[in-house]
Order: C-alpha cells, then structure tokens, then sequence
C-alpha cells in the first residue's frame, strides 16, 4: 500500500454549529451541519462532493437529508467509534480506484439528548450472553479490561497512570474553547470522583454529548488547488479481533498492535517522528493499552509512559491536545473528533493550545468493546 | 422466580436452544471443536477452526475468576436495585472464558480476588430461561 502514502489529503474538518449539550437537534441535523462547515472550510461546494462515507447511519438518509443526490461511492462502514479512522482509508482507496474524486465523511450524533435511540438486536451475541448480566454501556465493559491489566501490572501504578491521563488531558481542554469540562481538575479530583463501575472513577470516563463532525478527503490535483494547505494521508491501517468484550484474545491489548506498526510502515515513519499523538479516548484506560498496542512503550509500560504530566501541555508527548473524549467532547463514536484537531494542530489553527509547528500526527480510533482500531498518519508540508 | 423481572432477557436463538434448555435444568453445556477443543458461547460451527463435525458436552460448572467490575451505575432501569453488583469474565475449568455475575452481597475489591474458585448457580429469572451465575467456593 506504500505507493498510496500522500495520493489523498485532508481539505476541510469542521463541527456542528454547536457542541456539547444541544436540545432539539436530529443526529441528521449535526451531520448537516458539519457538512456545510468542512466544505465552506475546504473552500468547495456542494456539488464537488461525489462520494459519501458515514457510520451509524445509513449514507442514504445522510447524503438525501443534505440534497447530495450524484453520489458515486458510498460506505457505512460502521465498527464504532474507530470506523471515522478507518473511512479515510476507504476514502484513500476508492479515489485511487477511481470510483470518485472527492468523500466527504459526516458524523452526527446527539448522544445526550436524541429523541429516540435504537435497541439492541436480540439475536446479536452480546444479547444472549453479555447484556442480561449487566454488560450494558462500555464503562462496564472497559472497567473488567482494565481490572485484567491491574490484575497483570500493579493496581497501584495503573491506579497512576489512569490519574495522569484524566488529569493531563484536562489541561489541554481549559486551552480549548469549545471544550465541556473547563474546570481544572487535579489529581485529588480524580481520585475523589465517584465510582461508576470499579475500578473506573467518573473521571476514567468519557463524555456523553451532542455534536456533529466532518471532514473531505480529495485527490492531490484537487487539494494542491484548494486555498488551505493539504494535509496528506501518509499512512493507514484498520482491522478487528474481535465483537464482544469476553471475547476478546487479550483484555490488555487492541488490534492497535497491528494498525499502528501498519500505518507507520505505510508512511515510512517511526515512532519518534511522530509530534502529535491522537488517541481515543472514551476511557483513561482506552489510552494506556493503546499505547502499548501501538508500539510507543511495551507492555506493562504505559504507567511510566505518561507519568509525570508527559501527556500535558508542555509535557515532552503531547497528546490529544483538544482535551479529548475525556474533557472536549464525546458523542458515542468519537473518532471523528481525532481527525479535526489532527488536521488543526498541522495546519496551525489552534489558538492557544497550538503546538510548535507539528508535521506529522498518529490518530489511532478504538471501537466497540475495544473490538476495532484504525491506525492513522498524517504529515503537512 | 418473579413475574416482574425488569432486566434484559436473553433470546435463545437456533444454535443455543440446547444450552438454554440445559440451563433450565441447571446444567451449563459447551461445543467442543475436535481441533481447538471447548469454546463459549455455543456455535454449530467452531469458531477459527469452522468445524462442522463439533459436539456439546457438559461442563462441571468450576471455574476461575479471570477479571471483574463491581458495578455502582445502574447501566438499565432492571439493575438500579441491584447496586453494586458484581460483573465478570470467569475462566471454566474447560478453558473457556464466560461472562457472568458474581453472586455476592455488598460486593468490595477486597472481596474479589482474581484467580479465585467458583461454582455455577443458576438464576431463573422465568418459567424459559434460567441464567448461569457463579459463587465463590
């Protein structure tokens, strides 16, 4: 797939008008939204747009709600919160086909306060041997992961590292406007908050918010012509190993262990080049094993990885530097939001919390019960 | 057994009639595959090897525990009595990893040890379907 790095870029990333709690829209309202933010920022139009790609929702009801009536190749692919990672590889590859030139990839999701909420399918696995004992809502479920990796690494550290993590990520989301949780939080805070499901405190968990996501992946001719600078796909990679949580192979480990070392192959990249690391974050947790997963540190290391604040502002790894799924916002799938601050933080758009001139970010998008990862690298020239 | 049970209620499909008929007669049966050996949960055709030529056999019900939650949100309106309550993934002495409830009063950390022994209970939660539980020993 090498021949692929830097065919595609990234033109447009906007949210929703509105983030965060917002009454009285449809999920179809915030993917519109979005949409017409990511192209105005994009500097298109409507009728540039020829492929569609989106999670959770039909692309029909999507691309008809917006009036995107020429669509040329569509993809629902929808493995959870990672499937945002895993579309702009399914962009990459359908514009290198030739099926279309130009995908525009929408999420919306009034994860807090939508009308109505569809129910679980009763002949799915999950409703037979996990949700009659409780296993509803991934809190639970991430929680006896977790529990598995302190059970292997030492409660005591992993009891730290979850701290460092909620507490670091809060610092970058006081230094973003559009952040939900602006409070300081120290690591008393986290400590005192309440439980939810041991060994997960409140603040080991993410967000439930409303909020909209897009962003437009085109070929090189058309993104070289477009006013912002591309921001190029260098490398990607996406996979499964696996649906329900008491299946998974290892509970201290995510499919991250394939996507990351893939991704980086692809761009020709290693760890240390990478100055900008986004990582889903739907719990403290998810970000430990992940890290691991993707190669930054061994197992079992991730404690001292992100001790002492290296994760924060200033810190030697930034890392999700929008104040994350944990402080920024989190719809249900998140993975959306990783793409817009990636492509901000490259392009030098973020204000306060703007990194020194980064080039070249790792997303990594984790789904389901920890069951999907798409591993994403983007550079700017 | 009560009329008003208000948590979700498993609904036995093609391939797991048997295994939820033997849980109404308090028995917890697995799928052998003849290359892998016992898996969970049960499939007509075994998983990763995809075996045809599989068989049920009765489990002796021991098992380990291989990680838990002890949970304090009510994740449902049926499980808002029922905290804390105690989540878990237990390891059957078969080798299958299982997802269930620890039965346990006031559920602690200090309470839960993994590795500890358990024995299959089972709950009947109406007149079709009783669920696999475990106790410590």
């Amino acid at each position: 797939m090498s021949d692929l790095s830097r065919s595609v870029a990234i033109v447009g990333v906007a949210e929703s008008d509105e983030i965060g709690k917002i009454e009285n829209k449809s999920n179809l309202q915030l993917h519109a939204e979005a949409a017409f933010n990511a192209i105005e920022d994009a500097g298109m139009k409507p009728s540039d747009i020829d492929g569609i790609v989106t999670a959770g929702t039909s692309t029909l009801n999507t691309a008809e709600f917006m009036g995107l009536n020429e669509i040329k190749y569509t993809d629902s692919t929808s493995v959870g919160g990672s499937s945002f990672e895993i579309h702009i590889a399914h962009a990459m590859a359908a514009i290198n086909a030739g099926y279309c030139e130009t995908v525009l990839v929408t999420h919306g999701e009034a994860g807090r306060s939508a009308r109505n909420r569809p129910g679980p399918n009763l002949s799915d696995p999950a409703s037979q041997y996990e949700i009659p004992y409780g296993f509803i809502g991934m809190p639970i479920n991430y929680s006896m992961a977790c529990m598995r990796y302190m059970h292997l690494y030492g409660e005591e550290r992993t009891r730290q590292a979850l701290a460092e993590i909620a507490v670091s990520t809060r610092k970058w989301a006081i230094k973003n406007p559009k952040a939900y949780m602006k409070d300081p939080m120290t690591f008393d805070d986290y400590h005192e908050s309440r439980w939810i499901s041991w060994p997960f405190h409140l603040f080991d968990c993410c967000l439930v918010n409303d909020g909209g996501g897009a962003y437009i992946v085109t070929k090189k001719e058309i993104a070289t012509s477009l006013p912002k600078k591309p921001v190029w796909v260098l490398g990607v990679s996406e996979g499964h190993d696996h649906g329900i949580i008491s299946q998974m192979p290892d509970l201290t480990s995510t499919w991250a262990r394939n996507t990351g070392p893939a991704a980086l192959k692809m761009a020709g990249l290693t760890h240390d080049d990478i100055d900008l690391a986004m990582i889903y974050d739907s719990f403290t947790y998810t970000v430990l094993a992940t890290l691991e997963s993707l190669g930054f540190c061994k197992p079992g290391e991730g404690p001292d990885f992100v001790a002492n604040q290296r994760t924060a502002p200033g810190g030697a790894f930034p890392m999700n530097t929008n104040g994350g799924g944990l402080s920024y916002c989190h719809t249900g799938m998140y993975g959306m939001f990783l793409v817009l601050e990636a492509v901000r933080q490259l392009r030098g758009e973020t204000g306060e919390r703007q990194l020194d001139d980064p080039k070249t970010c790792l997303i990594n998008g984790t789904g389901g019960a920890l069951s999907s990862t798409g591993t994403i690298v983007l550079a700017i020239d | 057994m009560t009329n008003d049970y208000k948590k979700p209620i498993p609904s036995p499909q093609g391939e797991s009639d048997f295994y939820w008929e033997k849980a109404k007669q308090e028995e917890l049966w697995l799928r052998e595959c003849p290359v892998n050996g016992p898996y969970f949960y049960p499939r007509d055709i075994s998983p990763g090897a995809m075996r045809r030529d599989t068989k049920w056999i009765k489990a002796t019900g021991n098992a380990t525990l291989f990680t838990f939650s002890i949970v304090h949100r009510a994740p449902h309106p049926g499980f808002i009595e029922d905290v804390p309550f105690v989540t878990a993934i237990v390891q059957l002495e078969e080798g299958p990893l299982m997802p269930t409830n620890i039965v346990m009063k006031d559920p602690t950390p200090e309470k839960l040890k993994i590795g500890m022994s358990l024995k299959v209970v089972f709950e009947h939660i109406n007149d079709k379907i009783a669920l696999p539980k475990f106790k410590p020993v």
